[in-house]
């Protein structure tokens, strides 16, 4: 980031709130790893050693809810796996992020079938539809990229303390 | 005598009721017969020593939609000391859409009767915990049923409030 070039000079940099609270939260963005079917492979390979998800500071795959910024929704969802993943992204502290993996997550994919949500856009909002079957890890990379940039455009004030679903909403999804 | 005859000539001299109707294809054995029998004949099939088929690899159904018996119950057994499988077929109809468990003889059978239960709406009699093994239990219908249609049925399976 150049930083180390600006402690050798004055030691100070000026920036705005906004700028450095987006610029923090895209740096840390801590994925929820909703791995349910093949595309889960492809998201590990992306934190191997080779495509290395920490160079942009994800590699912090959280298994609890309640310290994740970003869900990956990475593998076929089916009606019943549906209330199970909004409940996890129910628990998830905002502001948070939602890339849908794939092609069975983004539109049901090649499951053109009763069982499987055509789409998890139905029940919750995606930020970052990623194509493929399953997709390469540099390509979930370049979702995460996306995610970055629109993180970077936020301000801090977009995101006000919103109360936590009530326990009766959670019980209902 | 191959095990073929001696498996015929056991259930004759056993059952002399019931019609075995055989049939076979690329050296598979199936037996068709009537489904009030089905307990008697597979305990009959694991127990005797000649026999010993002691393995139930599936229980599955077939979806005729517009024959007389609509219904077909196929059970695939083995012999693991024969190295032999066997095909049993039992015809269920619409109007007595039920046939009795074999979950008593084999226990594999419980999980693989609450598929077929599942799927097709066949219920199985004297079943110990016959509930549904993939949909929801508050599902109304059967979906490999053929009057099903591929894309389900609107608003039969919900999904959550999206905010």
């Amino acid at each position: 980031m150049g930083l180390e070039s600006k402690l050798k000079q004055d030691n100070f940099i000026t920036t705005k709130l906004d700028a450095i609270i987006a610029w923090s939260r895209k740096s840390s963005v801590w994925p929820m790893p909703m791995g349910i079917s093949c595309c889960a492979i492809e998201m590990m390979a992306a934190a191997d050693p080779k495509y290395d998800i920490a160079r942009f500071g994800s590699e912090v795959m959280r298994f609890t809810p309640r310290q994740c910024d970003l869900m990956i929704v990475a593998g076929t969802v089916t009606y019943k796996m549906a209330h199970v993943v909004r409940k996890i992204y129910d628990q998830m502290p905002d502001p948070k992020w939602v890339i849908a993996m794939g092609a069975c997550t983004s539109s049901g994919g090649m499951y053109r079938s009763y069982n499987v949500v055509q789409g998890i856009d139905q029940f919750l909002p995606v930020d970052v539809y990623l194509a493929g079957c399953p997709p390469r890890p540099d390509n979930l990379l370049n979702a995460l990229i996306q995610i970055q940039d629109k993180i970077s455009r936020t301000k801090a004030r977009d995101f006000p303390n919103k109360p936590l679903p009530e326990l009766k909403v959670l019980q209902e999804n | 005598m191959e095990l073929k005859e001696t498996i015929l000539k056991n259930l004759k001299e056993k059952f002399p009721a019931v019609n075995f109707e055989e049939t076979e294809f690329r050296g598979e054995l199936t037996l068709t017969f009537d489904k009030k029998f089905v307990v008697e004949v597979c305990s009959f099939l694991k127990e005797n020593t000649e026999l010993q088929f002691n393995m139930c690899t599936d229980v599955t159904a077939i979806d005729w939609a517009k024959r007389k018996n609509r219904f077909t119950v196929v059970y695939q057994i083995y012999s693991l000391s024969h190295k032999f499988r066997l095909r049993l077929k039992c015809n269920v109809d619409e109007s007595d859409c039920s046939i009795n468990s074999v979950s008593s003889v084999w226990k594999s059978a419980n999980w693989y009767e609450r598929e077929t239960y599942d799927m097709y709406g066949i219920t199985f009699n004297n079943h110990p915990d016959l509930r549904r093994m993939y949909m929801p239990e508050d599902f109304e219908y059967h979906p490999l049923r053929k009057d099903f249609p591929l894309m389900g049925i609107p608003g039969s399976l919900p999904l959550p409030k999206k905010d």
